[in-house]
């Protein structure tokens, strides 16, 4: 038996707080101790006390630009830890946004960028991938 | 005040265009302040183009006949360039052939030559209204865009999040992720119905802002008794009252007629009382009066709950605006029933004025010219 202590915990912020449900449900069966925040407070203070492993923020929270800033705040607190930013912003605008955007690596501090819509067995894929560098 | 440019080479037509026009203003009943006008003078029309560039008029008065280029030639070049200036041809001999040609191009009118001071104040009282209505039409239709657009982008949002976090449990049952017991699954089809129901709700109150938005309610005035209306909304709340704990009063005569549409009334008691149960503490109270001053029907809806920020409360009977808190986050809304409270008032010509105090409670009274 894995003792769950030892599982990496997994932050995970979005303002819909069904979606959290739905992906703190996924990643734990994927392996993962997770804990959520539905607003930009609660997760930079899980992100002062609790040394998440990884951490996954929605772009848009009650602010639009939310996952950036949480994103840019956590980079400066733990600089080895990844963030993933969930974004629906291809479904709304048919546009793909991300790192290789000419000029964003500079000031988007997130290591990923995917589609809210993505399958949890990809999204779990992705973050076995960020742990393991 | 409008710029008008007067284009003529001879300087006493210029001067004494620029004497009437400057004693002269043109209004509607319907506004606020009458339009005069400043007015300015080119002998050329090389001239008057380099003063559209750097000083552009709302009005050009064009001479016909001057020494280059031609009154006509003038305009060719306003219409060619597509600048916004109304334009009204002076012609020198009351020529037919030029006024079509001058009409056919776009000149809004002409005046001939000479004219009397009359003459001018009239022609000048068209254009200025034929413009000041052009103006009023395209910034109307221009935030009417606007406020549509953003109205459907937030709606089309509101719309979208429920039915992603529905496929999203259906998903998970599809997956059997949670194992074959059904009851294992019981929290995510809670959890869906809780969004279906929001859902329903968003469309049934939008159902009623476009029926008030685009005037098809069918209104039905008449006699109508406000304490029955207010019993049966403190009815319909019961349960949820019931849940928080909440002790729902009503303070009214037995009777109170007054006329209105009773639909109306109820769906303005249902939201008011329902935002005070829903906002409220545990154990707390509503208290739902109805009274007159002067003539005028007063029904204040107070409640012990958890009040809103004063910042908030200038945007409260927008649409889709709710007031992001942290004892709110939980409370389920469509973000429109202020804002059909609001329109509704409004179509009795009353008023809708908020008193809260943070962490204390809240009081909203409206109030409603309506017969009595």
């Amino acid at each position: 038996m894995t003792n769950e202590e030892y599982l990496p915990l997994i932050l995970l912020a979005d303002d819909d707080p069904d979606y959290l449900f739905q992906m703190k449900f996924a990643l734990e069966k994927g392996g993962f101790r997770v804990i959520t925040a539905e607003s930009m407070d609660e997760a930079e203070l899980i992100l002062e006390k609790d040394h998440p492993k990884l951490a996954i923020f929605d772009l848009m929270m009650e602010r639009d630009d939310a996952g950036f800033i949480l994103s840019y705040h956590a980079k400066k607190k733990h600089p080895g830890m990844p963030v993933i930013l969930l974004t629906a912003v291809t479904a709304e605008t048919g546009r793909q946004f991300g790192s290789n955007l000419p000029g964003a690596d500079g000031w988007i501090k997130a290591d990923l960028y995917l589609e809210k819509g993505l399958h949890p067995d990809q999204l779990i894929e992705h973050i076995k991938s960020l742990l393991s560098h | 005040m409008l710029k008008v440019l007067v284009v003529d080479d001879e300087p006493g037509i210029r001067s004494g265009i620029d004497r009437i026009l400057s004693k002269f203003t043109v209004g509607y009943p319907f506004m606020d302040e009458d339009i005069g006008y400043t007015v300015y003078e080119a002998s050329t029309g090389e001239e008057a183009i380099r003063i559209f560039h750097d000083n552009p008029p709302d009005i050009a008065l064009l001479d016909n006949k001057l020494p280059g280029m031609g009154g006509v030639e003038v305009l060719e070049y306003i219409k060619r360039n597509q600048l916004n200036i109304e334009v009204m041809m002076i012609t020198s001999f009351a020529s037919l052939e030029l006024a079509v040609k001058a009409t056919n191009i776009g000149a809004y009118d002409f005046v001939p030559k000479p004219f009397t001071p009359q003459e001018l104040r009239s022609s000048m009282e068209n254009i200025t209204k034929h413009l000041f209505l052009k103006r009023m039409t395209q910034k109307m239709n221009k935030e009417g865009k606007q406020i549509r657009f953003q109205f459907l982008s937030v709606l089309s949002h509101e719309l979208k999040n429920p039915l992603n976090s529905i496929e999203g449990y259906l998903r998970m049952m599809q997956e059997r992720q949670a194992g074959d017991q059904i009851a294992s699954y019981d929290e995510m089809i809670d959890r869906a119905i809780a969004r279906i129901k929001g859902m329903r709700v968003l469309i049934m109150d939008l159902l009623d802002l476009t029926k008030i938005e685009s005037g098809k309610k069918n209104r039905e005035m008449q006699q109508t008794d406000l304490v029955k209306i207010a019993r049966i909304s403190c009815e319909t709340m019961g349960p949820m009252a019931i849940q928080m704990e909440v002790d729902i009063q009503l303070n009214s005569p037995e009777e109170f007629n007054v006329m209105a549409d009773a639909e109306e009334l109820e769906i303005i008691l249902n939201n008011l009382i329902s935002n005070a149960v829903k906002y409220n503490k545990v154990g707390g109270k509503v208290i739902c009066t109805l009274k007159t001053v002067n003539n005028k029907l007063i029904i204040e809806v107070e409640d012990t709950g958890i009040g809103i920020p004063e910042d908030d409360i200038p945007t409260l009977f927008r649409e889709f605006v709710r007031i992001r808190q942290k004892e709110t986050k939980h409370i389920m809304g469509s973000g429109l029933g202020l804002s059909i409270v609001k329109r509704l008032i409004d179509l009795y010509d009353g008023t809708i004025e908020v008193e809260s105090h943070p962490g204390k409670g809240s009081i909203f009274r409206v109030v409603l010219p309506v017969i009595i």
